[in-house]
């Protein structure tokens, strides 16, 4: 009887062991090193069918546009999906591709999605599956790619493909109340010291407006983006280089603290419930703001805004401006209906019939110009924009990189709630810096810090 | 590639065999007993155990689905949003348990003896109500609360000096209002609770102890409390394990907040956050496992040292 007990004792304590010997020795890496993209080039297409339906993820600001294309092209078999459109650094569209690469079905067709997305879209998910996004260089003529706007495919870009069409740019401007302006005799800056100067000038004469508003989850993108500042710049070699003490970021910090102090920059966002847009002298922004924030959040009357081109940097030739968003279409590599999918996302990005009531400014140039030809685009402004947005689009600084990051988490995560804890720009740039460095390294980047 | 499969033949061990059917029986087995357990046993499995059983494996290989050792795990704990996810749910974790026992106790005390029958049931009713709307309904609606421009508790925030969204949404802030998120919906339920324990009391008890000379919070802490101290227990367990797992509140927060709250303030939320933004399922797994063993090793201590699972059978 006492023999049993011990046998089991020396079997369970030899299992143990054996389990022991196993962890300790042939443990694989948690990370498995991804099979690299070559031959990423082309890609298995699934077998087409011509009249299969094809499955169209839009955005609901995008979706009057996909309705139009099925008006007009009855025999083409849709299936509309409205969804977010990963807005607001949201992962929805990454999240359900991660999804259907393991069951091995289920993806869209074609969908509407931010810039952000390629670089996932661009690369397996698993290193089984074979990247979401087709190369449209594959799918498109070249001819077409060439006229899309200076850079504005470059977040397509990956390892010389092109995995997107770009909807629309949000190149930044600077916006204002014209009407205000004129009564009390200011003139619209045209470099950043001038704006500094009349920002001073508003908090003593007008105490309680504003000229600008950093509060926003993209805000960084309207000033530190403008600045040129390297805060996720892709180098040659991979690196993604992350310095907030160069003398680029720090001029921008220097000059929005004394505003942010006399609050004549809000450390508010504009688009915080409950912002008050009656007190909206200036504001740096995307080409977007005009009919999205003034317009239909605001309810400034028409007539009274007004843009100017991006402010420069006293000193310098060039003209560098920020972008804050601007969507992209990707087509799926997984479809079944390669030739309904390419002619639908063809339409949407460069049909000029369809761009010229687009909601946001297209990135296709000659769907750009009937846009600006188009009244109803212009109507609301004081002046004619034309000329300031043709120039802007072409000005957005290419150093401020796509990466597999939302630019949005580290700002809003480390910066916002310090300088609405009252600090200044300046105290709260290594927070920032340290973030961006966290999210970049736990994304896979290398860093380098200068 | 040995390792992988011993991996695989040993994972669903523990699932396969579930019922104690082979114990010498005291009680007379009946087959009606056994098919009313057996529906619930095989959901359980299907959706319980098995999906445990894959969060274990896939927690101790990585994408290959090659045997890792502990490697998952020290990744995720060497992650720079691991010791703050931790760190954030702990402080919750800390005042929401405190909160929810000691303020459902007493509340359900004073109701069942030093209220009205009237005026009990009425408000039981109204502390019940808020446990009516599910998890995002209640987030929408303190997310009007909270917001001092449109809140009709704004002038109280302003006394606070908080004249902003922004500012009561400030990351220090954020564990007290999930924790009056919570309590505002769960306690509700659990006052409910803990009254009907307390009717369970035969009368004669309490009727002895006024007799004895005692007070009614000498009745309370010294009859009523103990009395119920398994509900009580078992309140805790629930409690803790319900607090661990939030998800949904930071989640809709971190969205209303346009960005502000970390989106991975919770171990949940960085699981989320590691299986669907990294597409790496693995990690996310063992950060369940973590919580899994959190979890069972504080029910485990509560229930050994307060007795919980003792039925008058086993003496």
């Amino acid at each position: 009887m006492t023999a049993r007990p011990r046998r089991r004792a020396f079997a369970f304590g030899s299992a143990l062991a054996a389990v022991a010997a196993l962890v300790l020795s042939g443990c694989a890496s948690a990370d498995v090193t991804a099979t690299d993209t070559a031959g990423a080039s082309s890609f298995h297409e699934a077998t087409q069918d011509d009249s299969s339906t094809i499955t169209v993820w839009t955005d609901s600001t995008r979706l009057p546009e996909v309705q139009e294309y099925q008006k007009e092209n009855p025999n083409v078999k849709m299936n509309i999906v409205t969804y977010d459109g990963d807005a607001n650094g949201s992962t929805y569209l990454q999240t359900k591709v991660q999804l259907f690469d393991r069951t091995g079905s289920g993806w869209p067709d074609v969908v509407f999605a931010s810039p952000t997305d390629t670089t996932w879209a661009g690369k397996p998910t698993t290193p089984g599956a074979q990247a979401f996004a087709a190369p449209v260089n594959d799918l498109v003529p070249a001819g077409t790619l060439d006229n899309f706007a200076t850079g504005s495919l470059s977040p397509c870009q990956i390892d010389g493909q092109t995995y997107c069409l770009r909807n629309d740019i949000a190149q930044v401007v600077l916006w204002y109340n014209k009407k205000l302006m004129d009564e009390w005799g200011y003139q619209a800056p045209t470099t950043w010291e001038q704006y500094q100067a009349l920002g001073e000038e508003v908090a003593k004469q007008h105490p309680g407006y504003v000229i600008g508003a950093i509060g926003d989850t993209n805000s960084q993108e309207s000033y530190f983006w403008s600045s040129q500042c390297p805060a996720q710049e892709l180098q040659s070699n991979g690196s993604l280089k992350v310095d907030l003490s160069s003398p680029d970021c720090t001029r921008m910090s220097n000059l929005l603290d004394p505003l942010i102090a006399d609050k004549s920059v809000s450390t508010q966002g504009f688009f915080t419930q409950g912002f008050n847009g009656s007190k909206v002298l200036m504001a740096v922004g995307p080409s977007w703001y005009g009919q999205y924030l003034f317009d239909s959040a605001f309810k400034t009357p028409a007539g009274q805004i007004a843009a100017a081109a991006p402010l420069k940097w006293t000193g310098q030739s060039q003209t560098y401006t920020g972008n804050v968003g601007g969507g992209i279409w990707m087509i799926s590599s997984h479809s079944k209906n390669l030739k309904a999918s390419t002619a639908l996302a063809t339409w949407l990005t460069t049909s000029t019939q369809n761009l010229q009531d687009a909601p946001t400014y297209p990135a296709y140039v000659p769907g750009a110009k009937a846009w600006l030809a188009n009244p109803t685009n212009k109507d609301y402004f004081a002046d004619d924009v034309t000329n300031v947005f043709l120039n802007a689009a072409n000005e957005v600084w290419t150093g401020w990189s796509n990466t597999s990051f939302s630019d949005a988490t580290p700002w809003s995560n480390a910066v916002l709630p310090a300088l609405t804890a009252g600090e200044s720009m300046t105290q709260a740039m290594p927070g920032w810096q340290t973030a961006i460095v966290n999210e970049a390294k736990a994304s896979g980047y290398t860093v380098v810090t200068r | 590639m040995t390792v992988l499969h011993s991996q695989h033949d040993t994972v669903p061990g523990p699932v396969q065999a579930p019922v104690p059917a082979r114990r010498p029986q005291r009680r007379r087995a009946d087959l009606a007993g056994y098919l009313f357990v057996a529906g619930y046993t095989v959901l359980l499995i299907a959706f319980g155990v098995v999906p445990t059983g894959y969060a274990l494996y896939l927690a101790f290989t990585n994408a290959d689905g090659q045997f890792s050792g502990i490697n998952q795990f020290s990744k995720v704990a060497t992650d720079f949003r691991f010791g703050p996810a931790f760190a954030n749910i702990a402080v919750y974790l800390g005042m929401w348990l405190f909160l929810v026992i000691v303020l459902t106790v007493v509340v359900a005390v004073v109701l069942r003896s030093r209220v009205g029958r009237g005026v009990s049931s009425v408000l039981r009713f109204l502390f019940y109500l808020p446990g009516a709307l599910a998890g995002v309904a209640s987030v929408l609606v303190w997310l009007f609360m909270l917001d001092p421009s449109v809140s009709p508790a704004g002038a109280l925030l302003r006394a606070f000096g908080l004249d902003n969204f922004d500012q009561v949404l400030a990351p220090g802030n954020l564990p007290v209002i999930l924790v009056l998120i919570a309590f505002w919906t769960g306690a509700g339920g659990w006052i409910v609770v803990m009254y009907g324990a307390l009717n369970n009391i035969p009368d004669d008890v309490l009727e002895a102890a006024r007799i004895d000379g005692a007070g009614p919070w000498q009745v309370a802490w010294h009859i009523q409390i103990p009395m119920i101290r398994k509900w009580i227990v078992y309140m805790a367990i629930l409690a803790f394990a319900t607090g661990t797992q939030l998800f949904v509140e930071p989640q809709l927060l971190e969205t209303a907040s346009l960005g502000r709250i970390s989106p991975t303030w919770s171990p949940n939320e960085l699981a989320y956050v590691f299986a669907f933004q990294y597409g790496n399922f693995n990690a996310a797994a063992a950060i369940s496992i973590i919580l899994l063993v959190v979890g069972l090793l504080c029910a485990g201590l509560l229930v050994t040292r307060s007795g919980l699972f003792k039925v008058d059978e086993d003496r």
